[in-house]
């Protein structure tokens, strides 16, 4: 079945790719190949190495070991602008732009035509050019209007324009239809067909089946950092390919946990909507279970969370806890209900690093460790900070150690720890285990099964498959922000969940 | 052209900068004010009246104009009201200490102005130091420096009448023809750095920069554009027009006080502010900032011929600035 490209119109070819980063090796003996004026997938679940390996070649990493070949001749780019230069273009997930300027400028920047002897900027002949470029892939649009004022889709042409403009020959898209509606959707597709017809090789990065058939000459597969495949899209089912992601041999993971929850329903959220990031979302969680909320980035999994949470605003929608419909406006009247949530971005949103463990255990129930007059009463502090370095194992040489010099896997502890202190109940995870190595992993699984022993109650959202599988005793799939299903017990597959993951909506109208 | 139709292309040319709502709410305010304040005394509307409005605009409104640059990139300088003061006690140093003609006296406060500039630009370029902290520091320095210089003592340029012509004097005296009006040069020189300001905003490279720094730095830098160099011109920039306050104001007092400067920083930046300067940076026009320099001085004057106490003048133009900011956050949240 294996399709690699032996003749002498490849464009690109990398081989024997190493890339390893502290404690993880992120690419091991990878090879991929570019044929000239072809669209070819690179397909793999979060984490198989298809960003790290997109990114050396776009000269954002070096690569540990291993040979790129572009247009025959050997690369070793270390930088953005080298890579650009000989005509490789990245157009990225987060679209990197200059809002606040024109179309025409974004294109232009760092070598806008000049008029008076180099003194003035040339707009004319810059809009002009700008307007050449669009007519050449029929994009009509107009060069003056400001990028902020364009919908995302019309952004990320530009950034396609501008790619062209340094005579890419090729293009590496990430994720490129993540924010798009179905007809834009159709219009990046019809521009890629276009480029394709004059020779433009397309590599395509994206997580949404249906799409892959539909644009793809060819499609490789990566799966934990290695090389799994190269076939042609033609010749194979789609069944196979996710087969090939998930690797079959995880199918056979039994959850250490078989316990059933209990009935009593803690909390329920009936009819969630906004805008298009949730789309009436209703669910139930029962107490002392670990439910899943499994999808792709940007299925909305977050948003209803921190929706739930009171850290986003909602439009329509009711939550109620042990039956009682609640208000939860704010994150204070959420966690005030006993709801805690765990950011995925540790650092940012759940830490105070440069605090020390103690400080950092009881930072969201301060007011209950002050006497009357408001004063710290630090002796309780270290009781409480003790009593749960004990109890949730965190390695650290002592109360007062800075939580920043903590490993990824303590410092989720540490914020476990502040949400129990807090008395919450229902304990919302998000990507508890990203960033974090294996082994430290398997503790804060145990941990999580501890919680729920304990009779806490777990809503864990995770873009790792295996994980899901093994911890949860339901999952909730979305897709685009709507719920595509539930799954329970052995229904509980890597394979069902990647099809409800992405189960598209067929727009009727 | 193409042949597709595309519903989602919004065929608006804008210019960029413009940031309409926000100068249209400054203009019309100003202009209501001038309004308000002609009906409710005879005082106001007066041909001298209006030239000291605008003489006490000129110094505020040009150091306006030079933080414009700096806080497009989303940048601040806090040290243009001392080293406009500086500025003035190197021009007194030239002329009146050293006794060397006034124009290279005008010369080196022009230069010490770019020379502090780019200092600022380098300290945040390449040493990294926050905008608000480098220049907190250099505010300072200038300060020091000044009082050093001097020996805290004022310098005098009685020696050269022609110095104080500079802000004082006036080619375009029309009192043969309308009573008192004999616009002074201070106001033309502020028009004329405005104007000049302007072109440069919006049709070099540098002003090009600006806007792009203040908008995605990141993705300058990932363009290939040498950002450090840039950032470090525009700072150079905004120092050369710091030290044409300089010159106006020490012309204007016919002396350069070393104590005097401090606050002057934070009037400019509210005339910015108030003209829709937006401190998240790419966003922002020469002309919004003179409008809201006018704002500034004719609320001053206008609450002084209504015989506000001084106190009280002051209170409002705080409220003013909060407002402005507030507003500038509404529209952003639109």
């Amino acid at each position: 079945m294996s399709d690699s490209a032996t003749t002498d119109d490849v464009l690109l070819r990398m081989e024997g790719i190493h890339k390893s980063f502290p404690g993880v090796l992120a690419l091991n003996n990878v090879k991929f190949d570019v044929r000239k004026g072809e669209v070819h997938a690179l397909l793999g679940e979060n984490g198989a190495g298809k960003s790290t390996l997109m990114k050396i070649l776009a000269g954002v990493y070096t690569k540990d070991s291993g040979t790129i070949t572009f247009e025959g001749k050997s690369v070793e780019s270390s930088s953005p602008r080298e890579a650009q230069k000989m005509g490789i273009g990245i157009i990225h997930q987060e679209l990197n732009m200059m809002q606040h300027l024109t179309a025409a400028q974004n294109i232009f920047i760092g070598r806008e035509p000049r008029m008076w002897g180099g003194t003035v900027l040339d707009e004319k002949t810059m809009n002009t050019e700008t307007k050449k470029l669009f007519d050449q892939i029929k994009i009509d649009l107009d060069p003056r209007v400001r990028v902020m004022d364009l919908v995302v889709a019309k952004q990320q042409m530009i950034e396609i324009v501008k790619a062209l403009s340094h005579n890419s020959q090729l293009l590496i898209m990430d994720e490129p239809t993540a924010a798009l509606n179905d007809k834009e959707i159709e219009e990046l597709f019809r521009i890629i067909r276009q480029l394709k017809a004059t020779g433009v090789a397309i590599v395509y990065i994206s997580h949404r089946m249906d799409e892959i058939k539909k644009i793809s000459d060819r499609v490789t597969v990566m799966r934990d950092g290695t090389y799994i495949d190269t076939v042609r899209a033609a010749d194979v089912e789609l069944e196979t390919i996710i087969n090939m992601m998930v690797g079959r041999k995880l199918d056979e993971m039994v959850r250490p946990d078989a316990k059933i929850a209990s009935d009593e329903i803690l909390l329920e959220v009936k009819n969630l909507n906004r805008g298009r990031a949730i789309k009436n979302v209703n669910f139930q969680v029962r107490k002392g279970e670990i439910l899943g909320f499994a999808g792709l980035m940007g299925a909305g999994r977050t948003e209803v969370a921190r929706a739930v949470f009171g850290a986003d605003p909602f439009e329509t929608g009711e939550i109620f806890v042990n039956g009682k419909k609640v208000s939860i406006k704010q994150p204070q009247d959420a966690v005030s209900h006993g709801i805690g949530y765990l950011s995925e971005d540790r650092k940012r949103f759940g830490l105070a690093v440069g605090m020390d463990v103690q400080t950092n255990v009881v930072l969201a129930s301060l007011s209950r460790f002050c006497n009357w007059a408001g004063m710290i009463k630090s002796k309780d502090i270290g009781k409480t900070g003790e009593q749960f370095v004990d109890s949730l194992s965190i390695k650290t040489p002592s109360l007062s150690q800075t939580v920043k010099f903590l490993s990824g896997g303590n410092q989720q502890k540490v914020i476990i720890a502040k949400w129990l202190v807090r008395d919450s109940e229902v304990l919302i995870f998000d990507e508890p285990t990203r960033g974090i190595d294996v082994g430290a992993k398997f503790e804060i699984y145990k941990l999580l099964n501890r919680l729920v022993e304990d009779g806490k109650t777990i809503i864990l959202i995770s873009s790792e498959l295996p994980e899901v599988v093994r911890l949860c005793h339901r999952v909730l799939v979305m897709c685009e922000g709507r719920m595509t299903g539930e799954l329970s017990g052995s229904e509980i597959t890597q394979e069902n969940i990647m099809r409800l993951a992405t189960t598209r909506e067929t727009i009727s109208t | 052209m193409s042949q597709t139709p595309n519903p989602l292309a919004i065929k608006k040319p804008v210019t960029y900068g413009a940031n309409a709502t926000q100068k249209l709410l400054a203009f019309a305010s100003l202009v209501s004010m001038l309004v308000i304040f002609s009906l409710s005394s005879p005082n106001f509307l007066q041909t001298e009246n209006i030239i000291a409005i605008m003489l006490s605009t000129a110094v505020a409104g040009v150091l306006g104009i030079g933080v414009t640059f700096v806080i497009i990139t989303s940048g601040i300088d806090l040290s243009i009201g001392t080293v406009m003061t500086f500025c003035a006690i190197m021009a007194g140093v030239v002329i009146t200490y050293m006794g060397l003609p006034v124009w290279l006296g005008v010369l080196a406060a022009l230069a010490f102005g770019a020379f502090v500039g780019f200092l600022n630009g380098t300290l945040i370029a390449k040493l990294k130091i926050p905008p608000f902290i480098a220049t907190l520091g250099m505010m300072l320095v200038a300060k020091g420096l000044s009082l050093v210089i001097s020996g805290t003592k004022p310098i005098y340029f009685n020696d050269t009448e022609v110095y104080n012509l500079i802000s004082m004097g006036s080619i375009f005296d029309l009192s043969a023809f309308v009573p008192n009006l004999a616009i002074p040069n201070a106001v033309l020189i502020f028009f004329g750095v405005a104007l000049i300001s302007g072109f440069i905003l919006n049709k070099t490279a540098l002003g090009r920069y600006t806007f792009a720094l203040g908008s995605n730095e990141e993705a300058v830098r990932l363009s290939g554009v040498n950002v450090d160099r840039w950032k470090i011109g525009i700072y150079t920039l905004a120092g050369a027009i710091v030290g044409v306050a300089g010159i106006l104001i020490s012309s204007r007092l016919n002396s350069a006080q070393p104590a005097l400067g401090q606050g002057y920083e934070l009037d400019a930046i509210a005339a910015a502010v108030i003209g829709g300067v937006s401190l998240a940076g790419g966003e922002g026009t020469i002309l919004g900032t003179v409008i809201g320099a006018f704002i500034m001085s004719v609320l001053i004057n206008g609450l002084r011929i209504l015989s506000v106490p001084q106190e009280w003048q002051i209170t409002v133009t705080g409220l003013i600035v909060i407002f402005a900011v507030y507003a500038d956050i509404l529209r952003r949240r639109k």
